[in-house]
């Protein structure tokens, strides 16, 4: 592993006294932390710069009242005790978390079962992949005015459709008993693309000399599926797991696109409301009490998820 | 388990699959569809579902009225320098981590990989603050800058050249190569599949953003095309074929970008999930 083959570099003197070898091996490390911190300053000053120090200047501004424009004066812990009364805020947590609930374990089970049904070598399958995935590169934005388009109560495709087989037509996005829905309903059109191909993925990691032996064993497809197909994919699931609630909780795109929070605030979550307190009504040191809160709520998740993924790996090199 | 018998069972999961696909095409097929219908389709109740004849109005109307041609130039400018400077940035980065001692490196990486979790709204709103300092708000520079180099590139770009071997390298240096010659004409040219991944995941990401842009810019000659798009949709909300056109132009790259690199997509973005 270490880095040269020293007789080389010994080359040019080989006469050299220790203490002389010596400064010359201080001078090469010298040199190569200057050409690496060359390399890496760059990096460094883009990733941190616009990572640690908004995190920390976000901090502060959720202590404090603040426009963006004049200079703000210090509320301590005000903007947090409003938050916990502000009815708007708790309609957008409560509307992020049923987003959240539906789309997460939605996404990852639909992911599941078409990336099994995927996962066979027949005709058409490379285009059945396709065709599935491609919503996934398609941007929430463009997604969000074409189901704009699709949903329209007037001019839309799904009560001209609706109205051809005889059923009444709907508000969609404009009935504020639906749009939430509807809005899980396009991420995962979006959304459960990703999950299939990393569960695709995974799949061919599921060694097939042990499935051959269990079919030989007498063992039927549910519990191949359910002692050897699952099991090994379970790192994959809590990464997915992982992956898709921070997603849902940061939803933003397809909200600003299609309803813009409404009907009715039924669809505000707490991204738009962040996004509506820090530019639209200017109060800066409020919106990022509430991303503050939002991130708490982030870590809880991912530290949460971490545990059980430990405890989990505890628990299975035990019984090994 | 004869064959005969399991090549006929597979038109079974026909049966399943290909209207479950279908499901997943229609509304894409739908876009197309009525970007090419005329006025008078769209506008009835119940609007036709299949387009009489090609209409191209909503393109005309959408390239020549609108500002669409100049918006899809600035998305391209800012995805463009996006993928070069995560290249460039992140292939440096990563090869110092990967291959130079230096103190603090461990901790370094480590710092910058635990950004990655940051949430974008907990950083936005300093970010627009930084930005602003900068003179950069409302500028594609406001855009560019936060997606110069990301922690996945330089971490993407450090495990694969741990995965190379290192004797050529040092060879090169020892005949008195400079590491970054060393870089550029030893490792990169080896690294394609990181190069790709990088590039099509960047692409991907600031060609498909909303949020940044809809903070960072006002005036509509700098938006980009997402932007562009949903003020367009705001303002014409009657002339649906104009609005599905520009849709369409605004899906489209991203579309052939992945049907032409629909193998290298997939696995870079396995290789993010499964990594990450």
């Amino acid at each position: 592993m270490s880095t040269l083959p020293r007789a080389l570099t010994l080359a040019p003197g080989a006469a050299v006294s220790p203490a002389a070898a010596r400064r010359a091996a201080r001078r090469r490390a010298r040199r190569e932390t200057a050409t690496a911190w060359g390399f890496i300053s760059p990096a460094v000053v883009v990733i941190l710069g616009l990572s640690i120090v908004p995190v920390i200047w976000s901090l502060l501004l959720s202590f404090r009242a603040d426009d963006l424009v004049t200079p703000g004066r210090w509320v301590g812990l005000d903007n947090y005790r409003a938050l916990v009364q502000d009815p708007n805020f708790r309609t957008a947590v409560g509307n992020t978390l049923l987003y959240s609930a539906l789309y997460v374990p939605l996404s990852l089970l639909g992911g599941l079962v078409l990336a099994l049904a995927l996962n066979r070598r027949i005709r058409f399958i490379g285009l059945y992949r396709t065709l599935i995935f491609v919503p996934f590169v398609v941007s929430a934005t463009a997604q969000g005015v074409l189901f704009s388009f699709i949903l329209d109560p007037e001019f839309g495709a799904a009560n001209s459709l609706l109205h051809k087989i005889g059923l009444s037509p709907q508000g969609f996005l404009t009935d504020p008993d639906q749009a939430i829905y509807l809005l899980v309903l396009i991420s995962l059109w979006s959304g459960v693309g990703f999950c299939v191909v990393v569960y695709l993925a995974a799949l061919q990691d599921v060694p097939p000399e042990l499935v051959e032996s269990a079919r030989i064993d007498g063992a039927g497809r549910w519990r191949v599926l359910r002692h050897i197909t699952l099991p090994t994919l379970t790192p994959v699931t809590v990464f997915l797991l992982l992956w898709q609630l921070i997603t849902a909780l940061q939803v933003f795109d397809l909200i600003y696109v299609t309803t813009k929070g409404g009907p009715l605030g039924s669809t505000g979550v707490v991204v738009y409301f962040v996004w509506q307190q820090a530019f639209q009504m200017f109060t800066a040191g409020y919106g990022a009490a509430a991303a503050y809160v939002l991130a708490a709520a982030l870590l809880v998740a991912g530290g949460a998820l971490h545990l059980a993924r430990r405890r989990q790996a505890r628990t299975e090199g035990a019984v090994r | 388990m004869s064959s005969p018998t399991a090549s006929r069972k597979v038109s079974a999961w026909h049966l399943l699959l290909a209207p479950l696909t279908l499901c997943f095409a229609l509304p894409l097929v739908w876009l197309v569809l009525s970007s090419v219908m005329s006025n008078a389709e769209i506008n009835r109740f119940p609007p036709a579902l299949w387009p009489k004849g090609v209409d191209l109005g909503g393109y005309r109307y959408v390239l020549g009225n609108a500002m669409f041609p100049r918006w899809f130039a600035n998305s391209l400018i800012v995805a463009l320098a996006a993928v070069l400077s995560n290249l460039l940035l992140g292939a440096l980065g990563g090869y110092a981590f990967a291959r130079m001692r230096f103190a603090g490196s461990r901790a370094l990486l480590g710092l910058m990989l635990a950004t990655m979790v940051i949430p974008f709204q907990l950083t936005m709103i300093p970010t627009f603050l930084v930005m602003k300092e900068l003179g950069l708000i409302d500028t594609l520079g406001a855009l560019i800058v936060p997606s110069l180099v990301t922690p996945f590139a330089v971490f993407l770009f450090r495990q694969f050249f741990l995965a190379l071997p290192r004797e050529m390298e040092e060879a090169a240096w020892i005949d008195g190569c400079s590491r970054l010659r060393v870089l550029f004409s030893i490792v990169l040219p080896l690294a394609r599949p990181a190069l790709a991944t990088v590039a099509v995941l960047t692409f991907l990401s600031t060609w498909n953003d909303l949020s940044w842009p809809l903070i960072a810019i006002n005036h509509d000659t700098r938006y980009t095309l997402q932007l562009g798009l949903t003020t367009f949709q705001g303002q014409h909300h009657t002339r649906w074929s104009a609005v599905m056109a520009g849709n369409v132009i605004t899906v489209l790259p991203v579309l052939v970008a992945f049907l032409l690199a629909q193998k290298t997509f997939v696995q870079s973005l396995t290789s993010s999930g499964l990594k990450g």
